[in-house]
């Protein structure tokens, strides 16, 4: 085998071993990787108790209740199928509403609540002027968080 | 496996040295041209956003950086792997002439993205795959940049940190499907699917063209810097003098 041919041949089994280490390393760390759980997970008791974690989900229509004076809500995740009452005492992002993608970062209480410590907005990927948002609604297509239209 | 004939004129430095000359001006005044109507495409005519107001325009800094960020990075490793392979010495030096640019557009990336994400997402930073896999990204360019300083001998500076770039490509793929495998607060990318309606083409349209004019910039710049760093390699070199003593002597 030529020199170069040996070269070429060493980049390789370099870049597929690698390739191959990190694929194991990350599947192997999939669940410490995962960024949020949602509602039904929680509610199927997957995130540890006694932990720290982060809830994703849509913020359930009609669930915002807010108390004059103080800065404390409490709202519903949702993921479609389950929901989780979610507390919060802080300032809430700029995206936050109703029907909107939100990462609460908190943890689980006795009565099976979750209280927030940060609530994130998440946003998706679609960007329209107003306009269009409207004439979407007005038709029966809102866009929802998940990044496709209903 | 032999490289292509006209391959090689590209390994000789004083051909890339002049051929990088002549093309550096006309790639940096068309790039400029291009940002220029891409920006007045994107601050001025685009409207305003359903969600996110004007506060979405940053995309027009965002998007650009973080695709050249692992574009170059793309680039610099094929440049290392061919000089591994072909012990191509011109291939190091473009690898070498790549990386801080490439770092550079990493840090831009990173920092519109946490100046975005204070007022829509309510941080700005999270230990998500996305942010996290693009810092990787920024330590690895960093890491390359030091490793080659780290060697007071050229070949053996070259080698070692072409081993690093080759072995950092594994970071490219995760950086790109981090939003589809793991659960992430960042977005899924947006312009990949063309048809659906994830962005209108009043926004767009700016958007792809300044990615495209980001590049030429990059380019740009990419072959000023191969000129400086062939000059410094080459710099005992006959024809280096000749061109020394052409740009000292007519005053």
């Amino acid at each position: 085998m030529k020199p170069r041919n040996q070269r070429m041949l060493a980049v390789g089994i370099i870049l597929v071993g690698v390739s191959l280490a990190v694929a194991l390393a990350t599947q192997a760390f999939q669940e410490n990787l995962l960024y949020f759980y949602s509602p039904s997970e929680v509610l199927a008791g997957e995130p540890p108790a006694d932990r720290r974690f982060r809830v994703g989900g849509l913020v359930e229509a009609d669930s915002v209740q807010r108390q004059d004076g103080v800065l404390e809500v409490e709202f519903r995740v949702t993921d479609m199928e389950q929901s989780l009452k979610v507390y919060y005492d802080g300032v809430l992002p700029d995206l936050f509403r109703e029907g909107q993608g939100v990462i609460a970062h908190g943890n689980l209480q006795a009565d099976g609540s979750f209280r927030a410590d940060q609530v994130l907005a998440k946003h998706d990927e679609n960007y329209m002027p107003p306009e269009v948002a409207e004439t979407l609604a007005k038709h029966g297509h809102p866009v929802d968080t998940a990044g496709q239209p209903n | 496996m032999k490289l292509p004939a006209w391959l090689h004129k590209f390994a000789s430095p004083p051909h890339v040295y002049g051929f990088a000359g002549a093309l550096y001006p006309w790639l940096l005044g068309l790039s400029l041209v291009l940002m220029a109507v891409g920006f007045y495409g994107g601050l001025v005519l685009a409207p305003a956003d359903y969600q996110q107001g004007d506060g979405f325009r940053i995309i027009y800094v965002h998007v650009p950086s973080a695709y050249l960020s692992t574009a170059v990075y793309a680039l610099m490793a094929t440049a290392s792997a061919i000089g591994l392979i072909w012990r191509m010495k011109v291939a190091h030096a473009v690898a070498a002439a790549a990386a801080p640019i490439g770092a550079w557009f990493t840090l831009l990336a990173l920092m519109t993205g946490a100046i975005w994400g204070k007022p829509m997402w309510g941080t700005y930073w999270q230990w998500d795959p996305r942010l996290t896999s693009e810092l990787i990204l920024l330590f690895i360019y960093l890491g390359y940049i030091s490793l080659r300083g780290a060697f007071d001998e050229l070949g053996k500076a070259d080698r070692a940190s072409a081993w690093l770039a080759v072995v950092g490509v594994v970071n490219l793929p995760i950086i790109h499907y981090s939003v589809i495998w793991w659960s992430s607060i960042h977005q899924g990318p947006t312009i990949k699917k063309l048809g659906s309606p994830s962005i209108t083409m009043e926004m767009v349209w700016p958007l792809l063209l300044l990615i495209f004019a980001y590049s030429l910039f990059f380019a740009a710049i990419l072959l000023q810097r191969l000129r400086a760093e062939i000059l410094d390699r080459e710099r005992y070199s006959r024809w280096v003098g000749g061109v020394v003593q052409a740009t000292a002597s007519p005053t």
